[in-house]
């Protein structure tokens, strides 16, 4: 669904603090599943998520979007497909202090110009389908964190995205939250939604949830096929065997 | 067409809201901008009702007015001189006219008497201005008398106090016979103060009054034109003036608008930044931000507005008394004729709302233009 | 401010490489949200300009011997009526610009920003020169000085540009004023049904032809039906409460339909932009239905105007 081809990313381009945060990314994230971005601190993830989510362009190579080329759209054009294909769910959960909860749902389809009716019972059937039709006129600064992040999802939800993209959905979260959200998580793989995103949290990462998990270092994709060269084998089975010797036997999960 | 107009809508929604949650910040920027608008308005409203009184009472006056000139000075017209004048092409009536002042010590304050040749009151009667009558407290019917500056006492009964609607002119004013005006001024019999001319067809004025030059080189005539014309770029060069000394208020005010809408607090960029990321444009931002502007220069120039209009005519402009005060005692208390002309609010419109609208542009740009994934690096 | 502006369009056309995710790039992209917005505001105040000029002459007029209205008081040196013109172009000139600005936001590509950004710095000259003209004027107002009003210009014997025009005979002024509105109409129409690039350049030059025909159709013969005098051939006077304000019915449609109907034209050369051919053609023709109307809607103002008058111009 999306194809990153070669992807560079640098901040403070020809300054003297120029940064490249993303070398040579190459990637494709399938539709329906989710994908979990994953890696140590200043990898890149968060960066690779704003490409990913049309949020920013990279410096070089391509993002092809269902096979459009949109790596050199300007903002303007930009916006509007990730207005219609993309919500995002912040680490901050980022809501609007001072309005509603209801309020703060709708505000990504404001510069549609929906009929204000038809927005409104939109909003309102997001809030009630994540259990907060009771709080809907509630400040947002009043609510709880979980409910913070309830309303940060419905408001992902609100211009019905085929791609839901989270940062670190679970860092403000204690477990039972965490297992809360990775419900929902599940739910929206059954509206056959994509979902993307970064976490560090060994509950989300190792969840069967997750589909692909991309690990990265130091902007570079940790590639799969290093893990079957002979070092890193024999590494692995090293690790293996002593583990076997200590621990229960456990089935070898088929991932990475 | 419809959907921009729901767009509008929402983003117009969305502003009023943000600006209740900041109402502090924004009040005071409310209130220095009335306080503007109020001044600026204060002194053109003022200033064109002075103008449209003074275009008023000359409308009514004659076309020439006609003064005898006596080693440069003003001087009685003698017996004879009407006649003398004879007839002018062009010219419909010649009359002459009976005026002069005279100081009340009892109110310390000067008035002006008329003797009047037609429609007068019948003798023994005046009628008297509205600012008179306030400060001697008489109405219809009462006896007002005056010390004549030869020592005698003279009373009148007053036949009606004249009608309001142009008080400026005509508050000190006392009406009265010609026989009375003579009297009580020991004024020479046959005598006039000056004389006036209508003429019907305004281009041939200026002819007239170069036919009256030649044939009486001892007189001065005075065009009502011209008295119009000089009147005009006096208020003009005054509100001129005011408003001179008031662009410096608006450029400090446009600086200040500047600073405010530079200064945005970390709350408003993280909305921006907020709002950038779930997918508003920039143009959207840019469109919101104008609502902000335009609502509240709208609100600031709409209460200025009033509150001039308010000072200016229920309130006879009393802020700008200490000013004007030394033109006569009897000025306080006047009331201008209410007038509003499309002009002066598209003048107003133009020097305040489009500074700020200026002001805030780029101000408005840069906040607008912030990177929508800044909010992920927070 | 725009003049302050002119470096950084400079720029724009120096750098801009839309297929780059450089961040220069990205700065440059974000200046033009400014300059739109820039130009959009200038051509606010260009309207809200316009109509001071025209409302502040009428109202100095008594400040000047020989002046009743505005024409007397812009005829009071050398400048007022090249600034009144120039006004009016840099309205036109903003109009435009605008539109090309409009069309071009829709083609993901910005294929027309250079031309855009030249455009702009060629408006330039033409901001600063109507500046300077009004400068020129102000500062050299002689409240002593006689001028003429529209008494004198508008009348038959002096040789100016709008004397010629006012001077026209009714009958012929007539014919050419709905002649070529119904020319500009009939071409706005042919656009909005064809949707070809010479049938939008009709449309614009049919549209610059029929403002002008207006133009002398109000100084000609509406007028004097609006005044009912038939010597009185003001255009200005039109917009004054005496009048009930008529000329804003008048005007406001003809500018408007002007300002669409060229809009329709400048567009033209892009349209085979492949980018551009939907966006560009789609607005052309619905600027050319616009542009049609509003010439429609001023053809019956004015003629409703005429029929409502005491004035009998041609005798029958
Ligand atoms: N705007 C910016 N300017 C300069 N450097 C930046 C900018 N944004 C990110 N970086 C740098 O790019 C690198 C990658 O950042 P990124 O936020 O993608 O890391 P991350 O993997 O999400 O880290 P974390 O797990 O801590 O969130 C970091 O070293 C960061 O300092
Ligand atoms: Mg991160």
């Amino acid at each position: 669904m999306i194809e990153l081809t070669d992807i560079h990313k640098a901040f403070n381009e020809g300054q003297p603090n120029e940064y490249w945060a993303l070398r040579g990314i190459d990637l494709n994230i399938a539709a329906g599943q989710v994908t979990a971005l994953s890696g140590p601190s200043g990898s890149g993830k968060t960066t690779l998520l704003t490409l990913l989510g049309c949020l920013s362009r990279p410096t070089r190579g391509r993002v092809r979007l269902k096979a459009q080329d949109v790596s050199g759209l300007p903002e303007r054009f930009l916006t509007d497909i990730r207005r219609q294909t993309f919500g995002f769910v912040f680490q901050q959960f980022n809501l609007i202090r001072g309005l509603s909860a209801l309020d703060n749902v709708m505000l990504p389809a404001y510069p549609l110009g929906l009929p204000h009716r038809e927005l409104r019972d939109k909003a309102e059937a997001q809030l009630a389908a994540l259990d907060l039709g009771h709080r809907r006129d509630a400040r947002v600064e009043w609510l709880s964190g979980g409910e913070q992040q309830r309303v940060a999802i419905a408001r992902a939800l609100i211009n019905s995205p085929e791609v839901v993209i989270a940062d670190e959905p679970t860092a403000n979260l204690d477990t039972a939250l965490s297992k809360q959200f990775m419900t929902i998580l599940e739910r929206l793989l059954d509206e056959g939604r994509t979902v993307l995103l970064t976490s560090h949290d060994p509950l989300v990462v190792e969840s069967a949830v997750v589909a692909t998990v991309v690990r990265l270092r130091d902007g570079k994709l940790v590639e799969a096929q290093m893990l079957f060269q002979p070092a890193i084998i024999a590494l692995l089975l090293a690790s293996l065997l002593s583990a076997w010797r200590c621990l229960p036997p456990q089935p070898l999960s088929p991932r990475n | 067409m419809k959907l921009w107009i729901a767009k509008q809508r929402y983003l117009a929604d969305f502003t009023l809201a943000s600006l209740a949650r900041r109402k502090t910040k924004n009040l005071g920027l409310l209130l220095v901008f009335s306080l503007l608008v109020f001044v600026l308005a204060s002194v053109m409203l003022f200033t064109s009702a002075l103008r449209h009184e003074a275009t008023q009472v000359l409308a009514s006056s004659p076309e020439v007015i006609l003064q005898r000139m006596v080693a440069g000075r003003h001087d009685l017209i003698p017996p004879g001189y009407i006649e003398r004048i004879g007839r002018i092409r062009g010219v419909q009536k010649t009359a002459g006219r009976l005026w002069g002042y005279y100081y009340d010590p009892v109110v310390k304050a000067n008035y002006t008497f008329l003797g009047l040749t037609e429609d007068a009151p019948a003798s023994g009667r005046i009628k008297v201005g509205n600012g008179l009558a306030r400060y001697r407290g008489v109405q219809a019917g009462n006896v007002l008398s005056f010390r004549s500056y030869s020592g005698k006492l003279f009373s009148f009964t007053v036949d009606a106090v004249l009608p309001a609607d142009s008080e400026l002119i005509s508050a000190d004013l006392v009406l009265l016979a010609e026989a009375d005006f003579r009297a009580f001024f020991d004024y020479p019999a046959a005598h006039w103060t000056d004389i006036t001319l209508s003429v019907a067809n305004p281009q041939e004025v200026r002819t007239v009054a170069q036919k009256l030059a030649n044939a009486l080189p001892d007189s001065r005539p005075i065009l009502r034109d011209e008295v119009l014309r000089t009147y005009q770029s006096i208020f003009d060069w005054r509100e001129g003036i005011v408003l001179a000394l008031l662009s410096a208020a608006i450029l400090a005010f446009a600086i200040l608008a500047w600073d405010k809408a530079s200064g945005l607090s970390a709350e408003e960029k993280r909305e921006i930044g907020i709002l950038k990321a779930i997918g508003w444009e920039t143009g959207d931002v840019i469109r919101m931000k104008l609502w902000e502007g335009l609502l509240i220069s709208l609100t600031a120039f709409l209460a200025g507005y009033i509150a001039a209009y308010v000072h200016v005519f229920h309130f006879s402009a009393a802020l700008f008394e200490p000013v004007l005060k030394g033109w006569a005692v009897l000025y306080p208390r006047f009331t201008l004729a209410p007038v509003i002309d499309g002009l002066q609010i598209a003048t107003l419109f133009f020097f305040t709302v489009l500074p700020y609208a200026v002001a805030v542009l780029v101000p408005i740009w840069r906040a607008s233009v912030t990177d929508p994934d800044a909010v992920m690096r927070a | 401010m725009l003049a302050a502006a002119a470096p950084f369009a400079a720029q724009l056309i120096r750098h801009w490489n839309i297929a780059s995710g450089s961040e220069l790039q990205l700065r440059l992209e974000r200046r033009t949200y400014l300059f739109s917005t820039l130009t959009a505001v200038v051509f606010a105040a260009q309207i809200l300009a316009l109509l001071l000029t025209v409302f502040n002459a009428d109202h100095m007029a008594v400040m000047f011997v020989g002046a009743m209205c505005a024409v007397g008081t812009l005829n009071a040196n050398a400048w007022g009526f090249p600034m009144l013109y120039g006004q009016i172009a840099v309205f036109f000139l903003a109009a435009a610009w605008l539109t090309l600005n409009h069309v071009d936001n829709q083609a993901p590509d910005y294929p027309l920003v250079r031309v855009k950004y030249v455009l702009l710095i060629a408006l330039l000259p033409v901001v600063a020169a109507v500046g300077w003209l009004q400068l020129r004027y102000f500062l050299n107002l002689r409240a002593d000085v006689i001028t003429s009003c529209c008494g004198s210009l508008f009348s038959n014997d002096s040789q100016t540009l709008a004397s010629e025009a006012s001077g026209m005979e009714a009958k012929p002024a007539i014919l050419l004023f709905y002649g070529t509105l119904g020319f500009a109409i009939f071409a706005n129409a042919l656009h909005a049904g064809l949707k070809q690039r010479w049938t939008g350049a009709f449309a614009a030059l049919a549209s610059v032809a029929g403002f002008i025909a207006a133009m002398i159709g109000i100084l000609s013969f509406i007028s004097l039906y609006v005044y009912e005098h038939p010597h009185h051939h003001c255009p200005f006077c039109l917009l004054k409460p005496e009048y009930g304000y008529q000329g804003y019915l008048l005007y406001l449609p003809l500018f408007a339909a002007t300002a669409a109907g060229i809009g329709a034209g400048i567009l033209q050369p892009f349209v085979r932009h492949p980018s551009l051919t939907g966006p560009a053609t789609a607005t052309a023709s619905r600027l050319a239905v616009f542009a049609m109307m509003g010439f429609a809607l001023f053809a019956t103002i004015a003629t409703v105007m005429v029929l409502h008058s005491n004035l009998i111009l041609l005798g029958a």
